[in-house]
């Protein structure tokens, strides 16, 4: 797990390095009345928000999410997870010869091979979003692991939302 | 589980040889198993002690059937070793119904005979009684011959004791998991790992001369399906296309396997694949996952899931294409289908009530048996004799192995002691 961890990081490093110089375009400009860098803080003022509402993320999005999670018995990319699939395709729109495979996953309630299947399902839902956005379809591969390696290893409700993912790795 | 059932008796399988302990074998049934007797062979040789206790390898195989209870040493009134010295009287006192006498006798340096006869008590005759050759390295197969010959006059129903059955294990090694393919005896007996990878592995096949196994292997981060030459080790690609290679299994005259194939877009189907020519042909072209192909023994029909209604369902389709046809309707969650070798049954995974549980179909009246009473179980597989089957199910966090009389009465547990186990195969008949 550690391991997968710094993995992760190290490719999120090398991703974000590998535009330096050229920063990532939002894809879908925020109203810059509340938008900016350092996104909406809550700090320090304790006692909660008077006027409600709720924080607005970093346009930016901060690190660039490398795993895409799935409702049980679904494929479909969440709405909140839309944003990280965009980036991902920005990053290979800019980088033509950089490649990706996506490693489809599903947890392990039934039978394997058809689990395969399902996985299959995650990482295509992931390659239609990346090639609707311009991705080359040579930039990308998919594999299904079915339920053969689970992130985390427990058979509790909280352990299958980690196992349902898309895992996107650069591969150059 | 340990409340519906009356009996269990838990037994230590393996003693003698050079590995270590494989698997522990838990047999739990609610049959009255009959009473039989087999007593300690007789011993010819130039060492104090016979290679092997044969008898003691026989006495497992029936206790294991769940089918027979045979009677400890201490209970026996004589001792023959020949069938000519047998006393009928002696033993229908001791309350059996069978005896089986035997002896070995060292013929060479590595040459021996094992001969066995098997008496019925109360009709006072030989059922049947056999002579063979062995070695030091086939002595344990001979034994497990002796006893399927014995099962076989006492039940009517062929022995699986001489099969082997092939399973796949993970364990965790360091920061990753190494994934490990291993044939055995059916008794867990004479572990071989034939292929270990730190890249999972799964769905092993038998080829139907039990010679080969086909399986999925994921090294390189792809999936590709290989057939291993078990005596040799060699083994070959037969299928590493782009997108999933999966779910292999050979047609009954071992020159084909239906396999699933994705493709760049995904779309699994199921796929005939020449295994000499390497040719595919396409079975199916529903968008849905169709998967998890099995023939069917005449060679006529292949049978998979798909999800082509909703949730995975069976479904067959004839070896020659066209429509396919749904099979099973019971249930939200039938997946997994593989045919008992004569025909007349199908296993599945099912989801019973939330669990994953191991059914069979009886294919004319068509009435659905749940077999096993896991959360999570999976992967049936029928004996060649279509009477037993193994599947996975949990323990813990780690997969263990059991298996069931296809009526359900009489079920085993077998636990490895390393890692996580599934994916059991249970192979054909040996070629003796």
């Amino acid at each position: 797990m550690f391991k997968v961890n710094w993995v992760i990081a190290g490719l999120t490093a090398l991703v974000l390095a590998g535009c330096a110089g050229q920063e990532i375009p939002d894809p879908e400009p925020t109203d810059t009345t509340y938008g900016d860098e350092s996104g909406a803080s809550t700090d320090g003022m304790g006692g909660g928000d008077p006027y409600g509402g709720e924080e607005i993320g970093d346009p930016f999005g901060g690190e660039l999410q490398m795993i895409i999670y799935f409702d049980f018995d679904s494929s479909e990319v969440r709405v909140q997870d839309q944003e990280t699939v965009s980036r991902h395709a920005m990053e290979l729109g800019n980088n033509p010869r950089t490649r990706v495979r996506l490693e489809g996953h599903a947890d392990e309630r039934g039978s394997r091979e058809y689990n395969i299947g399902l996985g299959e399902r995650r990482s295509q839902a992931v390659r239609q979003m990346l090639l609707v956005q311009g991705v080359s379809a040579s930039q990308i591969s998919t594999v299904s692991f079915g339920e053969e390696r689970p992130a985390s290893m427990g058979s509790s409700e909280s352990d299958y939302a980690q196992n349902r993912r898309v895992e996107i790795k650069y591969t150059n | 589980m340990l409340n519906r059932l009356k009996l269990s008796l838990a037994i230590l399988v393996f003693v003698a040889g050079p590995g270590y302990a494989e698997l522990v074998i838990d047999v739990q049934g609610i049959a009255q198993p009959t009473p039989v007797a087999i007593v300690p062979f007789g011993w010819q040789g130039d060492a104090a002690d016979m290679p092997l206790d044969v008898a003691e390898v026989i006495v497992n195989d029936l206790r294991r059937s769940g089918r027979f209870a045979p009677i400890p040493e201490s209970k026996m009134l004589q001792k023959p070793t020949n069938g000519a010295d047998l006393d009928f009287q002696d033993w229908s006192f001791v309350g059996v119904e069978a005896v089986v006498v035997g002896s070995v006798v060292q013929e060479g340096v590595n040459a021996y005979t094992l001969q066995f006869q098997l008496f019925d008590v109360f009709g006072r005759r030989q059922l049947v009684g056999y002579r063979m050759p062995a070695s030091r390295g086939t002595m344990r197969g001979a034994a497990h011959r002796a006893a399927d010959m014995i099962y076989e006059k006492l039940t009517g129903i062929k022995g699986v004791f001489g099969t082997k059955v092939a399973y796949v294990t993970a364990q965790q090694q360091g920061q990753g998991r190494l994934y490990s393919l291993i044939v055995s005896d059916q008794d867990g007996e004479n572990e071989h790992t034939i292929m270990e990878s730190t890249d999972p592995i799964m769905s092993p096949a038998w080829s139907p001369d039990s010679r080969q196994l086909a399986y999925v292997s994921f090294e390189g981060n792809r999936s590709s399906i290989f057939v291993q030459t078990l005596r040799t080790g060699n083994r070959f690609k037969v299928s590493s296309k782009p997108g999933i290679n999966g779910a292999p299994a050979f047609s009954p005259d071992g020159r084909k396997l239906v396999v699933t194939l994705g493709g760049v877009d995904g779309n699994l189907d199921i796929h005939v694949l020449d295994i000499t020519s390497r040719q595919t042909r396409r079975l199916t072209t529903h968008r849905a996952i169709d998967t998890e192909g099995t023939w069917s023994p005449d060679g006529r029909y292949v049978y998979f899931t798909s999800d082509r209604s909703g949730g995975p369902q069976v479904y067959r389709v004839s070896a020659n294409g066209g429509t396919p046809e749904r099979v099973t309707f019971e249930g939200s969650y039938n997946a997994r289908p593989r045919l008992s070798p004569d025909g007349s049954r199908l296993a599945m995974v099912h989801n019973d009530r939330g669990n994953y549980r191991i059914a069979v179909m009886d294919l004319e009246r068509k009435n659905l048996l749940v077999l096993s009473e896991g959360r999570q179980d999976e992967s049936p597989s029928f004996a060649p004799n279509s009477d037993i089957l193994i599947y996975a199910t949990r323990q813990g966090r780690n997969g263990v192995l059991e298996t069931v009389s296809a009526d359900g009465l009489i079920r085993q547990k077998m636990s490895e002691g390393r890692g996580d186990v599934r994916e059991p195969v249970w192979s054909p008949f040996p070629r003796y």
